[in-house]
């Protein structure tokens, strides 16, 4: 039931069914002299877990970054469900339903487990300054409302015992996971992940990609994956985009990417053996 | 949340209407009282208020003001502007008999509009210095400050470098106790929410606060006006308690003074604070015969503070622990 509520967003389709939830057209982004992406085109649709790899500096956080409104593109357009967010702010990107993590954990270091998640519920939210101090009994019912839902979400991802730990005390692996919470929170229909995989290990990344293919099972989203690692990518993503130097080299099935040669030079190096 | 957090919390309400009564009924048996604890007691209210305000602004919001005192500033002249020039001709309307509850009622009103011109004051100063951060904030607010006294300095019509003089002796122990009732009220249960965590959030990673969906924008000038609300008021109660105020008491060292009561109780921590302001009023008192010294007892104390107690004296939350030892 929780996750029928979670993915209300994501099942609003019908009349826009044909145009994909995300579309990058033609977008360049210039820093001064530097094209960090050039003539990107992207398009993501319901329910897709795509990859997008390349070597460092090729530009895979600056997309990130295009697309959660940190950055806006110098020339062309981005549109989620047909709807241009090319150059609105990052918090109002988020209220579209587009979520993300970070490539370094960001967590709120001096809220808890519990909090940080409850934090991301704060868009849904339907009271404000005035509620908050009246506390009249419809506060005090959404608070307690907001509180149950976290506390589900937060035993769905086996968190619910940390709950009132502090979030910079977690394992590694736990931060990750609970920044996945609480982007899931703001209830997207895309979730962004910046390299979920940097830093851990075999265990952790075999770990890291069920969780993710339970979240886009459960709560039947798209996942955008930005990951430096092989085995995650090619495990999990059904399509993956190969970007070198802000072009987009190649787009295809993971066997398909694996074995194109324009890929294997710019990401794996010189002819491979 | 700590003992005062939870038991305010479980009736905001009800424990709010206990201050105010308590504040009422403390006034009426003050007479009985000492007046020179009453006059400390009176300067720890004041106090109180301001450092709870900021404490909004700074410890919870993380926007490190340093212009507190300019806001205290706005409000005082605001509010005996009110009383001295509007003041005569308002009560000279009220008969007799009702002159008590006109006097007490335009007492009020210039204690709000102090607090509303000092929050517009908040907003003119939060919104374009909104993109600072840190340090870059904390000099256009000290430099917010020291105008706000230059500009006062230079109106005549409000005394000059001389101050105004002659304000009618309005503010009284319930007064003072009843603006740092409401105003711990309005920090404490506003930052207890789901919406006030987002004070928090923006404090701790403004980034991720905005990747969460926050207008963090709107977080700061919030903090800043309520903040600077609540300093007007405390102004305004000062001006009306002190019955001369001028551009010198409301200077730089007043804003650092309190924003060391704010980092001394624990940025972030209301009891804490309100703990803070309560020693950091009673130490001059107790400091007085080397009254000279006290600023350099000020300094050391803030030294030995940020060594030995970062998260601040009164704070009482424990450091993180790792959840999991190796």
């Amino acid at each position: 039931m929780e996750a029928e509520a979670q993915t209300g967003g994501a099942r609003v389709s019908g009349a826009a069914a044909t145009e994909p939830l995300l579309q990058l057209d033609h977008c360049t982004l210039r820093f001064g002299g530097l094209t960090a992406v050039s003539d990107l085109n992207l398009a993501i649709g319901e329910q897709d877990l795509v990859g997008l790899i390349g070597p460092n500096g090729a530009g895979k956080t600056t997309v990130f970054n295009l697309i959660t409104g940190v950055y806006c593109p110098t020339e062309g357009s981005i549109r989620y469900r047909g709807v241009s967010i090319a150059g609105k702010k990052p918090y109002q990107i988020t209220a579209h339903g587009v979520a993300r993590t970070f490539q370094n954990s960001r967590l709120f270091p001096s809220l808890s487990v519990f909090d940080n998640v409850r934090m991301a519920f704060h868009l849904h939210l339907a009271h404000g300054v005035r509620h908050s101090l009246w506390r009249g009994r419809g506060f005090l019912r959404a608070e307690k409302e907001i509180a149950s839902q976290v506390m589900e979400m937060l035993d769905i991802f086996h968190l619910g015992k940390l709950r009132d730990a502090p979030a910079n005390s977690l394992p590694y692996g736990d931060q990750r996971r609970l920044e996945i919470v609480r982007a899931l929170a703001t209830r997207p229909s895309l979730l962004l992940l910046d390299e979920p995989a940097a830093g851990m290990n075999p265990t952790e990344k075999v770990a890291l990609m069920k969780l993710i293919e339970f979240v886009e099972q459960k709560y039947r989203i798209s996942i955008l994956l930005v990951e430096h690692d092989m085995q995650v990518v090619m495990g999990i993503c059904r399509r993956i985009i190969v970007l070198d130097y802000g072009v987009k080299i190649a787009e295809g099935a993971p066997g398909e990417v694996r074995a194109n040669p324009k890929v294997i030079q710019a990401y794996l190096g010189r002819d491979h053996t | 949340m700590n003992r005062l957090t939870t038991a305010l919390l479980a009736w905001p309400k009800a424990v709010l209407l206990g201050c105010l009564l308590g504040s009422l009924g403390f006034w009426l048996i003050s007479d009985r009282i000492n007046p020179y604890y009453m006059d400390v007691l009176t300067k720890i209210g004041i106090n109180v208020i301001l450092a709870v305000s900021l404490n909004l602004i700074n410890g919870y919001t993380g926007q490190f003001s340093l212009g507190h005192a300019g806001f205290m500033a706005v409000g005082a002249y605001a509010a005996a502007a009110v009383t001295m020039f509007a003041g005569p001709k308002f009560l000279a309307l009220a008969p007799a008999a009702w002159l008590q509850p006109a006097t007490d009622g335009l007492f009020l009103g210039a204690l709000l509009i102090g607090g509303l011109a000092a929050a517009l004051a908040g907003i003119l100063v939060g919104a374009p210095s909104l993109r600072l951060k840190g340090d870059y904030l904390a000099i256009v607010t000290l430099g917010f400050g020291e105008i706000i006294r230059v500009i006062f300095r230079n109106i005549d019509s409000l005394g000059g470098a001389l101050g105004l003089n002659g304000i009618p002796p309005y503010t009284n122990i319930f007064w003072v106790l009843a603006v740092a009732s409401i105003c711990t009220y309005v920090v404490v249960t506003m930052v207890h929410s789901t919406y006030g965590r987002g004070f928090i959030a923006v404090r701790d990673d403004e980034v991720a606060a905005q990747a969460m969906g926050l207008n963090t924008t709107r977080y700061k000038i919030v903090a800043f006006v309520v903040g600077a609300f609540f300093a007007g008021m405390a102004g305004g109660l000062y001006g009306h308690y002190t019955l001369s105020i001028d551009p010198k008491g409301f200077d730089f060292m007043r804003s650092i003074e309190i924003v060391v009561m704010v980092i001394l109780g624990g940025m972030g921590n209301t009891a804490g604070v309100i703990a803070a302001a309560v020693l950091l009023t009673l130490l001059p008192e107790f400091l007085r015969p080397f009254e000279k010294y006290r600023m350099i007892f000020y300094s050391l104390l803030l030294i030995i503070l940020m060594l030995t107690r970062p998260q601040g004296l009164f704070s009482w939350k424990r450091r993180p622990k790792p959840a999991v030892r190796a």
